[in-house]
């Protein structure tokens, strides 16, 4: 492998992971501020793809599909969440496994109703459909740089929005201690409903930006959790720094998996979980036990 | 003594309709029944972990689905295979697994645990369906049924419906017995006290992490050896078996039948596998409206079956709200809840 080719994966790698981490981080919050377990969230990025699809397709506009995708999810998340997920927030997590292993079952239904079981494609806008050619047989999709960079976009801002906002003042307080930020006056009811709400638009944002390099596909939500999952358990739950190494991990191990141990590369990030997991049961940057 | 002679009466007359059962109804049902009796016998392997350990487990269709694999990679290719040999090669290789998966897992706590053993199901999952080890996303096919013989004398012809029907009520029969057996022995008392209370069991001296990682290591096995005579039954195995998908719908199995009794998931698995059955056979998608059955179960019984009888013939449950009790032990582990 000379430089080059390790350069491309080196990229492959640094941007799945950062994809990774947009899904990831939507799940880390609800964990950590609601305490609340959704296993539903891969699914909202299998709904936020195919949504993405279905606009574009109508629309012809990708703009207009990430665009409405992540709306039409972010006001999916506010009603789920006034109707099931507050319901939640003093139950047992087996009841949280539950409500959201149904969920899965109704939202997968329900795609399957209005959208079909096909295997889709979105076209990204034209100014991004290009490669950039590096060799005379290597060349790197302009649109994959354009994803690179928008969800390291995303990624600063959803830091600054947590560290140096008000709104994260009050979602850093209220993941610290619930019953103080309430009785302080914050109507943490109304917050719990807009990082629910949030958390999801996240994950459709992840779908629908990956929709142009990778298939829309109903399986994609169901291998999407368990990964966002390993990013959480690798960095902590609540911990959107965790988070963020978490994915550039998983997606760093994954790529180079693939290139250096084809036969094995779906079983390295599980090895690597437990790893982790024995150094330290509670994430890189998880609480220690109290 | 009245009350003693009723706690007898019914479960003898629920073994004489299970005896009975497959010589009234035609072979279809009787295979339905089999596939409820092994699917309630996962139920109630999971809930030995759930129920009495307050341990929710995603990874236990992985032991069920693995069973599969290891009959599947046991049977010789135009024969059958020895049930004296494949049935102890798996129970030991779902037992090595189950102590692996259950020795990383326990060292988290509620959230953790829950998306931990999820995650280690699902690297089982993607062994078998992205390696060729048995045959990929396309599964196995197990042509002939394991034999029992004895010497050279077949002692039970598992190719008969009804004589395979007879083998599962067996299964589940030892299964009801050795968990009773379990959760009323003191092991079973301390896996309880781990559960209502960890910091107080632990600080009493009780080893909680072995005591729990024993529970984890059973309920492996028992959830292997009922994989076994479900792939035996069906004369296939594929990846989906090992999916979390199938270890969720367990988990709604065991709550549906509550969490507090042994028998009761066994309930559970077979109202859900019934419900499903008439769904599959009345709508396309059958998946929305079980779904929100789901759902409806979460909000409305989170006592399960048991709950629904109490409504109906007024009787109280006297087993705590299943739940509230995991919940709070759920609190007490959580980071945060030190500030509450």
């Amino acid at each position: 492998m000379n430089g080059l080719t390790f350069a491309v994966q080196l990229l492959n790698g640094v941007q799945y992971g950062l994809v990774l981490f947009l899904v990831a981080s939507g799940l880390t919050l609800v964990f950590g501020i609601l305490g609340v377990i959704n296993l539903a969230h891969g699914a909202f990025y299998m709904l936020g793809a195919y949504l993405a699809y279905w606009i574009a397709a109508m629309t012809g506009s990708f703009w207009a599909a990430l665009l409405g995708s992540v709306g039409i999810s972010f006001v999916l998340g506010l009603a789920l969440e006034n109707v099931f997920i507050k319901r939640m927030y003093g139950r047992d997590h087996l009841a949280q496994v539950l409500l959201s292993f149904g969920m899965i079952l109704v939202i997968d239904e329900v795609r399957q109703i209005l959208f079909g079981k096909d295997v889709h494609s979105v076209a990204p806008p034209a100014w991004l459909s290009g490669s950039i050619k590096l060799t005379d047989v290597l060349s790197y999709p302009v649109y994959r740089l354009a994803l690179c960079g928008f969800c390291l976009a995303m990624a600063i801002a959803i830091f600054y929005v947590i560290q140096r906002t008000r709104i994260g003042m009050v979602i850093r307080a209220g993941a610290e201690n619930r019953e103080m930020t309430r009785s302080l006056g914050i109507p943490f009811d109304t917050v719990n409903r807009f990082v629910f709400a949030g958390g999801i638009a996240l994950a459709a944002l992840g779908g629908a930006v990956v929709a142009p390099v990778s298939t829309v596909f109903p399986g994609m939500g169901d291998s999407m959790l368990i990964l966002s999952f390993v990013v959480v358990v690798l960095g902590g739950i609540g911990s959107v720094s965790g988070a963020a190494i978490g994915a550039l991990l998983i997606g760093l191990t994954d790529t180079f998996g693939k290139v250096f141990f084809p036969q094995i590369s779906s079983i390295l990030i599980y090895v690597l979980m437990a790893g982790i997991l024995l150094w330290r049961p509670n994430g890189i940057l998880g609480k220690r036990e109290v | 003594m009245n009350s003693k002679l009723q706690n007898l009466i019914v479960p003898l007359a629920l073994l004489f309709a299970a005896v009975a059962l497959p010589l009234l109804v035609p072979t279809y049902y009787v295979q339905l029944a089999s596939k409820m009796l092994l699917m309630g016998m996962l139920a109630m392997a999971l809930n030995l972990v759930v129920g009495f350990g307050g341990l929710v487990s995603l990874c236990h269709a992985a032991f069920f689905g693995l069973a599969g694999y290891v009959l599947a990679l046991t049977s010789p290719e135009s024969q059958a295979a020895s049930i004296w040999l494949s049935l102890p090669i798996t129970m030991a290789v779902c037992g090595l697994a189950a102590a692996i998966i259950g020795a990383l897992s326990l060292r988290t706590k509620g959230i953790y645990f829950i998306m931990v053993t999820l995650a280690f199901g699902e690297m089982l999952f993607y062994l078998f369906h992205d390696t060729k080890i048995g045959g990929g996303s396309d599964g196995m096919y197990i042509y002939f049924k394991p034999d029992v013989l004895l010497g050279s004398t077949q002692l039970i012809d598992l190719d008969k419906p009804r004589t395979f029907y007879f083998v599962a009520l067996g299964c589940v029969l030892l299964t009801v017995w050795l968990l009773r057996t379990l959760v009323n022995a003191p092991f079973g008392h301390a896996l309880a006290a781990a559960r209502d209370n960890e910091r107080r069991s632990v600080s009493l001296g009780f080893p909680v992490f072995m005591v729990r990682l024993v529970a984890f290591v059973i309920s492996g096995v028992l959830a292997g050896v009922a994989g076994y005579f479900s792939a035996a039954q069906f004369g296939f195995v594929a990846p989906q078996l090992l999916g979390w998908h199938l270890s969720a719908t367990v988990l709604v199995m065991v709550v549906l039948g509550g969490m507090r009794s042994v028998t009761g998931p066994l309930i559970g698995a077979m109202v859900i596998i019934g419900l499903e059955e008439v769904l599959k056979s009345s709508t396309e998608h059958w998946k929305l409206i079980y779904g929100l059955i789901v759902i409806f179960i979460v909000f409305a019984l989170p006592g399960g079956v048991q709950q629904l009888s109490s409504l109906i013939f007024g009787r109280k449950v006297d087993a705590p709200t299943p739940g509230t009790e995991v919940w709070k032990g759920a609190r007490s582990m959580q980071p945060e809840a030190a500030n509450v």
